[in-house]
């Protein structure tokens, strides 16, 4: 039964953060390799908030959300304009780049050491007990319950929202959707926007839930597993993948060695790039040359 | 090497004059002097100087091999690190457990890298691009795994440690010995890439770059050439690695981070894509980038305060000038050189005449 709760919550983690690497390949066929590092700035963001306003939680957190949306936003506009119609590789390296450049930053300026935001919000964190014996902790339920309120608000506002539409349009014919009179400029920024939104604040519980350092980089980077199990521009694709490489991390842990845990996500994404690169809902495509 | 005409015309007269790696007089005066440089450095130099001097060499091996994957055959690799972690760790586990010596450990390296290319190579011949970079970075996870797992297994949790090469009873452990080596090691890698570049095959990776399509239309066999330029490319950074291990006399997955990796991408890109002289520049750019920082930073005043953040500020600004060549120079370092160059020939005036209009 803990076995179960310890995937979902894994699950959780992981589908929380696929979904921005999904926003963002889905609209501009860019892979953002700074996702974890944008997740982890977004924690930061929520420490440094929350030893600003003191005993308003909320504030907090609201400011904390908005700036990480803006972050998202400036990312875009400053630099990923830029490397629009160029190389994949050079795309991915400024990505890259980004990562490394957001990561001495955030040494520099909140210093390398673990920080506790829960304790700086002055929340508590008890563990609730479940059905057969299993124990969750507060901000992993949380965790799970955010992941299904943002994957139910992504999947509303790509369907029915008419800035969700002309995204879906913009990711499937850039071209078409200029002659249409979308403005591709604001769908990437809002793009990246979204996606550094969802990924701080899987960012947030992850470092509510268990302190935050430079280790969630690492994190990150395994979400980029499921996202591609699934398939590289399909949401439900996230969802499922993040549940299999979940899965498979949990109980190889479990039964197998715990210093696996880096290296299963890395190993199911293998096994799909050999059986089928574009993963289980995933479209189909030629891919570029570098 | 450089197919754009000089400014003053186009001189060659045989296929012998085209093909030579050093075509003139001044080029052959320059290179002399070049070499002789290289070769009077070690005596003139301190040992801080000989060190950094051959930590480039071997960031020259491993940028080389890197350059010729990525810069000429097009197939992105981030799991360099891997293939460096690869080959130090066949020098230290064959150390540790046969007492190997180097003319076995130096050839066995290759050989790990060799069949690792091979395995690293068999995705591209599915997948391009976006996919084919995830999946070295994942094959990256799974060779640090498995040395960590040796070091954890066999109880070197902190690394291994690695006794100087021997040579009959001398053991090589001066700085000025490990500068020829690596100096040794460098040139031969140049010259082994300069070689490949010039010939059949160089020609199919760069068709292959390109153009796949087109490349296979022209009869070259894709997959062969794609599996070969990632052997090739493998089996040249594990010897970099198993040099590094000696080098350092110690092995440890730590040394092998993803940033390795990023770092030797930077220096592809900093140096400039699809030219072996950007593969030098950028490693020499990217191996003396921290202390030329350190040194800056020490020099301000205040510098006691600082002391601490220097990791920090390495990494941004790292992060900072990857992004500022991405963006303002994609052509790297050797599109700056280039620019001076014809600056130069051209001066007084300041464009070139239009393409075609003398022969």
């Amino acid at each position: 039964m803990q076995l179960i709760v310890n995937i979902t919550v894994l699950a959780a983690i992981y589908a929380l953060l696929a979904c921005g690497y999904v926003l963002i390949y889905r609209v501009s066929r860019v892979m953002n390799m700074a996702h974890g590092e944008l997740a982890m700035l977004g924690a930061y963001l929520l420490y440094t908030t929350a030893s600003l306003f003191v005993g308003h939680p909320i504030v907090a957190i609201a400011m904390a959300v908005v700036l990480s949306l803006t972050v998202g936003v400036l990312v875009y506009v400053v630099l990923m304009r830029r490397m629009t119609g160029e190389m994949v590789l050079a795309a991915i390296l400024t990505t890259i780049a980004i990562g490394v450049l957001i990561r001495g930053f955030v040494v520099l300026i909140w210093s390398g050491a673990q920080q506790h935001p829960l304790q700086t919000l002055n929340f508590s964190n008890p563990s609730i007990a479940l059905v057969g014996g299993a124990r969750i902790s507060t901000c992993a339920a949380l965790l799970v319950l955010m992941t299904v309120v943002v994957y139910g608000a992504l999947f509303a506002f790509l369907r029915f929202g008419s800035w969700g539409i002309r995204m879906r349009a913009a990711g499937q014919s850039p071209l078409l959707a200029a002659q249409r009179g979308i403005n591709l400029n604001a769908i990437y920024a809002l793009a990246w926007g979204l996606s550094t939104l969802t990924g701080s604040i899987a960012g947030m519980l992850i470092a509510l839930d268990s302190g935050l350092d430079q280790t969630m980089v690492v994190i990150g980077l395994k979400a980029f597993a499921p996202a591609l199990v699934g398939g590289l521009d399909s949401l439900v694709g996230a969802l499922v993948g993040s549940l299999i490489v979940a899965g498979a991390e949990v109980l190889a842990i479990h039964y197998i060695d715990p210093l696996l845990s880096d290296v299963v996500p890395f190993l199911v994404l293998l096994a799909m790039l050999i059986v089928r690169p574009w993963g289980l809902f995933g479209t189909r495509e030629e891919l570029d040359r570098v | 090497m450089s197919s754009q005409p000089r400014a003053s015309g186009y001189f060659r007269t045989s296929y012998g004059e085209d093909l030579a790696l050093v075509g003139t007089r001044l080029r052959r005066v320059s290179l002399a002097l070049f070499i002789a440089t290289l070769i009077l450095f070690p005596f003139i130099a301190s040992p801080f100087q000989l060190d950094l001097a051959s930590q480039v060499f071997l960031a020259c091996v491993g940028a080389l091999s890197l350059m010729l994957l990525t810069g000429y055959a097009g197939q992105i690799s981030l799991g360099h690190a891997g293939l460096l972690a690869a080959g130090a760790f066949t020098v230290g586990i064959l150390f540790r457990e046969a007492n190997a010596p180097f003319w076995i450990t130096l050839p066995a390296a290759a050989l790990v890298g060799a069949l690792l290319g091979v395995i690293f190579g068999l995705p591209s011949l599915r997948l391009r691009g976006l996919y084919l970079a995830v999946s070295t970075l994942a094959l990256h996870f799974v060779v640090i795994y498995l040395g960590g797992e040796y070091e954890a297994r066999r109880g070197f949790s902190t690394g291994i440690v690695i006794d100087p090469p021997r040579l009959g009873k001398l053991f090589i452990s001066d700085g000025r010995a490990w500068y020829f080596i690596l100096l040794a090691a460098a040139a031969a890698t140049l010259l082994i890439c300069l070689n490949l570049l010039r010939s059949r095959t160089g020609r199919a990776w760069r068709a292959i770059r390109a153009h796949e399509t087109v490349a296979e239309a022209l009869g070259i066999g894709i997959a062969g050439y794609k599996l070969l330029a990632f052997v090739i490319s493998s089996a040249i950074t594990a010897v970099a690695g198993a040099l590094f291990a000696y080098y350092r006399g110690f092995v440890s997955v730590e040394a092998f981070s993803l940033f390795l990796a990023i770092q030797y991408l930077a220096m592809v890109i900093v140096g400039g894509m699809g030219s072996l002289l950007g593969a030098l520049l950028g490693a020499a750019f990217v191996t003396l980038f921290p202390y030329v920082i350190e040194s800056a930073l020490l020099a301000l005043p205040g510098a006691q305060s600082y002391a601490s953040l220097l990791f920090a500020v390495n990494y941004s600004a790292f992060g900072l000038v990857m992004i500022l060549f991405l963006v303002l120079e994609p052509l790297g370092l050797v599109g700056i050189w280039h620019r001076i160059q014809s600056y130069f020939q051209l001066w007084p005036f300041k464009h070139r005449p239009a393409a075609g209009g003398r022969r």
